[in-house]
């Protein structure tokens, strides 16, 4: 079973939707002990870098817990840039700190919008689990207008005014900065990937 | 670098497709869900449905059309007409909407974007605007474009997104239906002076419709309902035509 935590920043029902389509069990951990049954956890979110304070403290432990015990965590939109240290966008809010750095605004101008909404294409960097079988410049839906530095955890980068991560992976923890569940095979391909994972 | 979106629009009435239901080869042309599979099998970036039914019945009905609808589909589905309150918008959502799009109700109350925006977050909440050319200006229509309002659609668009909106999807009335060609002047106006997306809609007849929308137009993106019924392969043929003219787009 595969935990979905709602800490309330966004609507949950296309991820359900997109890991009931690859055959995934989930469920809604009430509270973080309720962690404890999970093979897999996955941190959703979109909207502002403050609704992830919900996060801190008792979900950031029991996380952090799950992950010492090997259970592999996925962060998407919001959720992948919660796995850094934090975001200028919200200061005072801290990230899980699994991946070194902060997440910053993309740069504006020269034409491009910010946000960055729609479909971009995939550069991997590094052979990924999670991006196994997907194709290199495959191209996936980002609604963002933060992102997160390239560090050597970067599975793939994307590029919309400056280079991002658009995809991270370090050991079981992995984040993805569009939405899988809004693009398409290729989403749903590394929502099973992330489902394989969680089975172990 | 980042693709031009192509948006099938569905207008539907209680519970069928109501335009360009001449799709040869489904069993029900007029099934929404039907016809969203075969867009996303064709390669469409994104859909919109909009609900033409006034009454509360067909509002029910509609709520299960959003299901199956967003049951054939994982790409981004943006549901509009008749979102007057947070609880349409919360029902639409719920029923499988990514986006919602917001007319009427954000003219009388600029207010409920910011709602909408901070309960589910921008990326969700597009300011819809109707406007037509009137006066050397161009004036925002309410109501299905059957109200005039006192105001113009570039300040409005700016106005809309200070409040909280994500996307603009601006409909030209004087082109909607015409197969004429967008209009490019309305496009180019408001999405130079809003950093967020503007999909222009109303006019596509053609091809070269898109190129000038994309171009002249600078929309992020171009809606149309009738221009993907010409033939199963529109989808594609339309995507190798804005690949052949310099314009990115999905493969």
């Amino acid at each position: 079973m595969i935990a979905l935590i709602d800490y309330g920043a966004g609507n949950l029902t296309s991820v359900r939707k997109g890991f009931a389509a690859v055959g995934a069990e989930l469920y809604t951990p009430a509270t973080p002990t309720d962690l404890d049954r999970a093979h897999g956890i996955v941190v959703p979110g979109v909207g502002h870098f403050a609704a992830t304070a919900g996060l801190q403290g008792p979900w950031a432990e029991a996380i952090r817990g799950a992950v010492a015990r090997r259970v592999p965590l996925l962060g998407i939109c919001l959720g992948l840039q919660w796995l850094f240290e934090g975001s200028d966008e919200a200061p005072t809010v801290e990230g899980l700190g699994a991946i070194a750095g902060t997440c910053s605004r993309l740069p504006q101008g020269g034409g491009l919008k910010v946000p960055h909404v729609g479909w971009n294409s995939l550069h991997v960097s590094q052979s990924s689990r999670l991006l196994s079988g997907v194709a290199e410049n495959v191209q996936v839906y980002f609604t963002h207008s933060y992102a997160a530095p390239v560090t050597p955890e970067t599975a793939a980068t994307c590029e919309h005014g400056a280079r991002f991560a658009a995809a991270v992976e370090s050991g079981n923890i992995f984040g993805v900065q569009f939405h899988p569940e809004k693009s398409s095979e290729a989403g749903l391909r590394m929502l099973r990937n992330f489902a394989a994972a969680a089975q172990g | 670098m980042l693709s031009k979106r192509l948006i099938a629009c569905l207008d539907v009435r209680n519970g069928c497709v109501v335009k360009g239901v001449n799709f040869e080869g489904l069993r029900n042309a007029g099934d929404p869900a039907a016809l969203a599979r075969r867009y996303n099998e064709e390669g469409i970036d994104e859909v919109v449905v909009l609900d033409l039914t006034a009454t509360i019945e067909g509002r029910r009905a509609f709520e299960a059309t959003i299901r199956a609808v967003s049951g054939e589909l994982f790409i981004p589905l943006t549901v509009g007409g008749g979102i007057r309150t947070e609880s349409d918008a919360a029902a639409a959502i719920d029923a499988g909407a990514d986006k919602v799009g917001v007319n009427s109700a954000a003219l009388a109350d600029p207010a409920l974007l910011t709602r909408l925006a901070s309960r589910y977050g921008s990326q969700a909440v597009v300011v819809a605007i109707d406007a037509k050319r009137a006066d050397g200006r161009f004036q925002v229509f309410s109501r299905s474009g059957s109200t005039p309002t006192s105001r113009d659609a570039v300040e409005w668009a700016i106005e809309a997104e200070a409040h909280g909106a994500g996307e603009v999807l601006l409909t030209s009335i004087d082109r909607d239906g015409t197969r004429a060609g967008f209009d490019c002047e309305l496009t180019a106006a408001v999405s130079t002076a809003v950093s967020i997306p503007v999909i222009a809609s109303g006019g596509a007849g053609t091809f070269d419709h898109f190129t000038e929308v994309f171009k002249q137009g600078q929309a992020d993106a171009a809606l149309a309902a009738s221009v993907f019924h010409y033939s199963e392969h529109a989808v594609a043929e339309l995507k190798r035509h804005l690949r052949d003219q310099g314009i990115p787009v999905r493969c």
